[in-house]
């Protein structure tokens, strides 16, 4: 099944309410460099289009560009790193965005209950340490409550290692949106904002989001 | 509104065998033996073809010749070729619900599977509840009724089962009869060709003699119409679930991370807890936990005491809180003000309450109802009750029973221990909290004084705090689905 853009994905999420970062996608070397200067440093640049959906296994994103001329480079890499088959491309350019915690969230068509949202620990151990809750779509807010709870890792979603307590209301917001994308688009097959980055003031961050749909 | 239907099925009039025997290994006796053997009242009539007499009941080879709008239920025993025809002389003779035991329907093919359809279309059409095929009975104690194959027949109580495998029926029964906890209803779905576990549950839960049910299930045909309504029956009463095969079905090759995360039962435990459902790992957890719903009155709060009358065990008991949703609450300083009033200074003066041996005649009571009525104290955990009758059984066993004070010393323990198991129950009653019993003598040696007043109070003893612990937790969690959903 086809995979939606990043931006493309986020646009879709961030329509129902999933909160996403402020980020641009643009043509050339030189706009990148444009979205970094108003974005604010350090940033992250990423290669992007519909039919690229693993981007790091391919090594199209770029982390803690500081300055100009280092967007200007990465950007001019990443369009020289293109093939044929990735179709139409544009560098995302956005905020770089760091925290010691990442969670997971997604949705997921099972065969027996039909759409679901998840919540888990993300990170690169996340399909190892499997500390996940699923629930049905639709989700009420006291659902999303009950699925935050529901994590073995209580201590990461309290203050940790010198960052704050993760923000719930933001949580509850990624999970609702989610809910809601998925309600509000029958096309959609899956979805995974992942890694969802729990920055040091405690608020999660959809860093980066895969639609796919039918 | 439930389906006056399911009347016929757990409280009929009349019931119908149909294919008794008079070989006692047949379902044909079975069945009609476990219905004459306990008690019920409605009347009883028999088909078999040669018209024998069966267990003094006088068969007669077809339903025609039966009178009119006696039985409302039908128990089927005859081979699956007859059913049909079964079936519209039943429904012409005023039967209303049918009960099949019948083999050789989906369960056997194709064939099957086709006679199976068969069987429905001409259900619906002569608007009989159809149960089964393939099933092991019914049981429903406010009508004495036990038409089923297998034993047992269970202690009336407040458990409704439903089941798709007709064994864990049997094994649901089994706890029933050994712990004392008994049942309202309890059906096996067999095939469920026409009428499901959730179609059951449905009944449960508008159904005054049922506090609370306990399903078996494996698989699942519509998952989301599954939810809608077992949600619904949580809604109503709380709902425990046994999940057979609780392996990777229907996990795709996913594209997606969330996809490869969602493997095993993930997705039917986050279903179950969207659904308010209490969801037990093993057939003892579940059966314990619908006991204690079906006894205990449901926590407000979390603020669990544990009142021991040895330490170790109330250490053991702490461990297992710690691992729940539940909270081994400071204790309030009034009331370790209070129980000081009432033991020698060397209790522990904390939660777990140790007595640490300093009790007197009174003392157990006293506490229980002290603990249990604070304000701040959401349910008790009281372990310790047994010990003294324990050791008065050795006595009343050994050669030197009943002289040298030995038969005054046993009655008084005895009777010490019964008195604490009522005044435990008495306590969560008067209170409308939660208090629970545990002890290994509970299986032990149930006849013990202490675990057979637990009994006869209506209320399980648990045999160990771990399990009452794990009960208790499974009662506050539907508490709290409950209270966030406004329900209540």
């Amino acid at each position: 099944m086809p995979t939606l853009s990043e931006a493309e994905s986020k646009r879709v999420l961030a329509q129902a309410g999933v909160p996403v970062l402020d980020e641009r996608v643009v043509a050339t070397a030189e706009a990148a460099a444009d979205a970094a200067d108003e974005l604010g440093y350090p940033v992250v640049a990423k290669l992007c289009g519909d039919a690229i959906a693993h981007k790091t296994e391919r090594g199209l994103v770029r982390l803690r560009l500081g300055d100009r001329a280092a967007v200007q480079n990465a950007a001019a890499e990443l369009l020289a790193a293109a093939r044929p088959e990735d179709g139409d491309v544009g560098v995302l350019v956005a905020p770089m965005v760091s925290g010691n915690r990442e969670l997971i969230a997604g949705l997921h068509a099972d065969e027996q209950f039909g759409m679901t949202i998840m919540l888990g620990v993300g990170g690169i151990l996340a399909e190892a340490v499997k500390d996940v809750t699923f629930r049905l779509v639709p989700i009420g807010r006291v659902d999303a409550e009950e699925m935050l709870d529901d994590l073995q890792m209580q201590a990461l979603l309290g203050p940790f290692r010198g960052e704050a307590a993760v923000d719930r209301e933001l949580l509850i917001a990624v999970l609702l949106g989610l809910s809601k994308a998925a309600q509000d688009d029958p096309s959609i097959v899956s979805a995974d904002v992942n890694p969802l980055i729990v920055t040091a003031d405690g608020a999660p961050v959809a860093v980066d989001a895969l639609v796919e749909v039918r | 509104m439930s389906d006056p239907r399911f009347k016929a099925l757990f409280d009929p009039k009349g019931v119908i065998v149909a294919g008794a025997s008079s070989h006692p290994a047949k379902f044909g006796f079975v069945t009609l033996h476990n219905i004459l053997a306990n008690g019920y009242e409605g009347k009883v009539f028999a088909t078999n073809r040669e018209g024998e007499s069966v267990l003094g009941i006088q068969t007669v080879p077809s339903v025609n010749d039966l009178p009119k709008g006696e039985a409302d239920l039908v128990f089927v025993c005859t081979p699956a070729s007859f059913n049909l025809d079964l079936l519209r002389e039943c429904a012409a003779n005023g039967v209303r619900a049918a009960f099949l035991t019948s083999a050789g329907y989906g369960e056997a093919g194709e064939e099957g599977k086709r006679m199976e359809d068969e069987l429905v279309a001409l259900a619906e059409e002569l608007g009989i509840l159809l149960c089964g095929p393939n099933g092991q009975g019914v049981v429903s104690t406010p009508s004495k009724l036990c038409a089923q194959i297998v034993a047992p027949y269970p202690p009336p109580g407040r458990i409704g089962i439903a089941s798709q495998s007709g064994n864990f029926v049997s094994s649901f029964l089994n706890f029933a009869v050994q712990t004392g906890v008994g049942v309202s209803r309890a059906v096996s779905a067999g095939n469920a060709a026409m009428t499901t576990v959730p179609d059951y549950l449905d009944f449960y839960a508008d159904d005054p003699e049922t506090a609370v049910g306990l399903a078996y299930v494996e698989g699942i045909r519509d998952g989301r119409a599954f939810f809608d309504r077992v949600r619904s029956v949580a809604e109503r009463k709380p709902l425990v679930l046994l999940k057979g095969g609780a392996s990777a079905y229907g996990q795709r090759a996913a594209a997606s991370h969330t996809g490869a995360l969602a493997a095993d039962d993930t997705v039917f435990t986050g279903m179950c807890r969207q659904a308010g459902i209490t969801r037990a790992a093993t057939v003892e957890e579940a059966y314990e936990a619908a006991a204690t719903f079906a006894t205990q009155p449901l926590p407000r709060g979390n603020r669990v005491v544990v009142m021991t009358t040895a330490g170790g065990w109330g250490v053991v008991t702490a461990d297992a809180l710690a691992k729940t949703s539940l909270e081994l609450t400071p204790l309030p300083a009034d009331l370790q003000a209070e129980i000081d009033t009432k033991l020698p200074p060397r209790w522990s003066r904390n939660n777990p309450v140790d007595l640490a041996a300093g009790e007197t005649r009174d003392t157990i009571p006293e506490l229980l109802d002290l603990i249990t009525a604070h304000p701040d104290v959401d349910a008790v955990i009281y372990l310790g009750l047994g010990i003294q009758s324990n050791q008065a059984r050795m006595m009343r066993r050994g050669r030197y029973y009943p002289d040298h004070g030995l038969e005054r010393i046993v009655a008084y323990h005895e009777r010490q221990d019964a008195r604490f198991a009522e005044a435990a129950a008495a306590a969560s009653t008067t209170y409308d909290k939660p208090v629970l019993t545990a002890t290994e003598l509970a299986v032990a040696d149930p006849e013990n004084a202490g675990p057979a007043a637990v009994r006869a109070s209506g209320r399980l003893c648990y045999a160990s705090s771990n399990r009452a612990v794990t009960a208790l937790d499974h009662l506050w969690r539907y508490a709290q689905w409950r209270g966030r959903r406004g329900l209540d």
